[in-house]
């Protein structure tokens, strides 16, 4: 078992380290693992920022159904204007690993647009790094699963 | 699970309210038919109602936007297109037997020589069988990437189904209009207890569609899939959702239904592919 | 299966809007297989590097949790006729990379 996830974690490593040479000149940023595992919402914050401790902000808006047609396509759009946004975090804390996905925005706007898995109603959280701490939003979203069988 | 979906099949109406009549013309069961679903949703204009149960459902239409707006079959189409324009082995193509990619509204036909109904999937099959070419299979894959992109080619133009004034053509309308009236399954149910008296009802969390636009729009892509598929994976999954065993893909009785069904939308825009829940 | 990616990139005012879609399965690794009941191996894409020109505009992180066939869009400030790259690699190590014109 240990191996196996030993073995898994070389992979990736030099999985990202191709992509690295496939791109020159990119900054290289490790692949956050331990925070995508984590089952946890606080933890996965903590295990990507060092913080699981963020500031509610309303700069930060997001765009998603309050009631989810299918679990498996919901919708999610994040803006904010808050100044120098370093990145922007997507977490849903009922899914088993609530950290989805994280944008590292080098200097590009604050603004992005995707369509996650929620396994249930839950609140969506979105977390903007920007000037070195976190600030946050959230919205819940009703999941309701599809009747019609095949 | 199984018991919710008994319950609450049961709080649905169930006793059908003014069918078609059993020996009306194909005209008259098609403006009948449109009418009764302008009538139950005044709010949706006739050119809507291809957009199934959004033409309905405001909240849910604006997800199903959000995703039409780069919507996952786009690349599907595009592997349509090369499958499609990709010459056989025999060096004869797809529009060899199409002439044109863009001709979804026009199909199911009834072929006056065989006497039997052709669909765009069996009419691929018979164009590669023609060609030398393994046969493709019904429900999804290759086919559906096939009818995404004929689909997408085809889009604008209106549904335009013909049955012809031939007893035999009639025989597959009105067996596909049996089907789509005859209670089955377990749960005892038809199509049109489920798209026709409750249209616009609620069953489990799903709100149901009206039938006027369901075959305006396939291949489509459902979430639930995850991918794309043709009518008749979508007719065995209503089937199977009564508990009623489904029928083969591109069997007679699908292949009526699918005459029948998509006879009744009749006027509208193609529009496939398209997403679904 | 063919790896696909689609990527839509307008400027308008000086900035750009990016829609890219790409084609991959996103197995969580938590998913039964219906009729083997045996699990799905996990099979996701875990990074992905948009780049305009060779500048890095945007570099995202994900897991199973990100739809099947993953649609991303973004913004940056950029100009008709720059091209836009976006390259991914996922879990297994499959990648992929495509690169269109800004409209
Ligand atoms: C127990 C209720 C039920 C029955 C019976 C039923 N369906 Fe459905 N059907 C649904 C639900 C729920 C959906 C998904 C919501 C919608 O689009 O209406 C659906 C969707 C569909 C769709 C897709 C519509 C679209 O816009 O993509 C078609 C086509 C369809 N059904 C045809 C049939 C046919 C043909 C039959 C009979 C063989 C049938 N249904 C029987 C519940 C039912």
């Amino acid at each position: 078992m240990k191996r196996r996830t030993l073995l898994k974690t070389s992979l990736a490593a030099s999985v990202v380290m191709a992509v690295g040479s496939v791109i020159p000149g990119r900054v290289m940023a490790a692949y956050p693992k331990a925070a995508f595992e984590n089952k946890d919402a606080a933890g996965a914050l903590n295990d990507m920022f060092g913080t699981s401790d963020y500031a509610e902000s309303g700069d930060i808006k997001i765009k998603a159904p309050e009631i989810a047609e299918n679990g498996a396509v919901v919708p999610v759009q994040v803006s904010s204007s808050i100044a120098n946004i370093e990145s922007i975090s997507i977490v849903v804390s009922g899914n088993p690993t609530p950290m989805i996905a994280s944008f590292n925005m080098h200097g590009s706007e604050g603004f992005v647009s995707t369509r996650i898995k929620m396994g249930k109603t839950s609140d969506v959280l979105a977390v903007v790094k920007a000037g070195g701490s976190l600030h946050a939003t959230r919205q819940e979203v009703k999941v309701t699963i599809g009747g019609c069988g095949g | 699970m199984r018991k919710t979906i008994y319950t609450i099949v049961v709080s649905l109406i169930t006793s059908m309210i003014g069918t078609l009549a059993l020996a009306s013309t194909p005209t008259e069961d098609l403006k009948a038919f449109q009418q009764y679903y302008m009538d139950r949703f005044p709010d949706t204009p006739k050119s809507d109602f291809n957009n199934g149960v959004y033409s309905i459902d405001a909240a849910a239409r604006e997800t199903f936007e959000s995703i039409e707006e780069f919507a996952p079959y786009e690349i599907d189409i595009e592997k349509g297109e090369e499958l499609y324009h990709k010459p056989f082995a025999n060096g004869g193509t797809y529009n060899d037997c199409f002439g044109e990619p863009g001709v979804r509204h026009l199909y199911p036909q009834f072929d006056s020589e065989t006497g039997k109904i052709v669909t765009l999937e069996s009419a691929i099959n018979d164009c590669r069988k023609a060609a030398g070419e393994k046969k493709l299979k019904y429900k999804k894959g290759t086919i559906a990437e096939l009818t995404a992109y004929m689909a997408y080619e085809s889009r604008g133009n209106v549904f335009d189904i013909k049955i012809p004034n031939d007893p035999r053509a009639l025989a597959h309308y009105n067996r596909g209009k049996r089907h789509w009236y005859s209670k089955r399954g377990q749960l005892n149910m038809a199509c049109a207890d489920c798209h026709w008296t409750n249209a616009g009802n609620m069953l489990r969390a799903e709100r149901l569609g009206p039938a006027f636009g369901h075959m305006t729009h396939f291949p489509k892509y459902r979430a639930k899939w995850g991918n794309l598929g043709t009518p008749h994976r979508r007719f065995a999954g209503c089937n199977s959702q009564v508990r009623a065993k489904p029928f083969k893909a591109q069997s007679d009785e699908y292949k009526a239904l699918e005459y029948f069904l998509t006879y009744m939308g009749n006027g509208l825009e193609a529009n496939g592919p398209a997403t679904r829940k | 299966m063919a790896k696909k990616t689609k990527i839509r990139a307008k400027e308008k005012d000086g900035i750009v809007i990016a829609k890219v879609l790409m084609s991959h399965p996103m197995e969580t690794g938590l998913r039964k297989d219906k009729k083997t009941g045996k699990k799905i191996p996990a099979h996701f894409i875990q990074e992905v590097i948009a780049k305009a020109g060779d500048k890095t505009v945007l570099e995202a992180f994900w897991a199973g949790g990100v739809s099947k066939n993953p649609y991303m869009s973004f913004k940056y400030k950029g100009a008709k006729g720059e091209m836009l790259t976006i390259s991914w690699i996922d879990n297994q190590g499959g990648s992929a990379s495509k690169s269109a014109k800004v409209k």
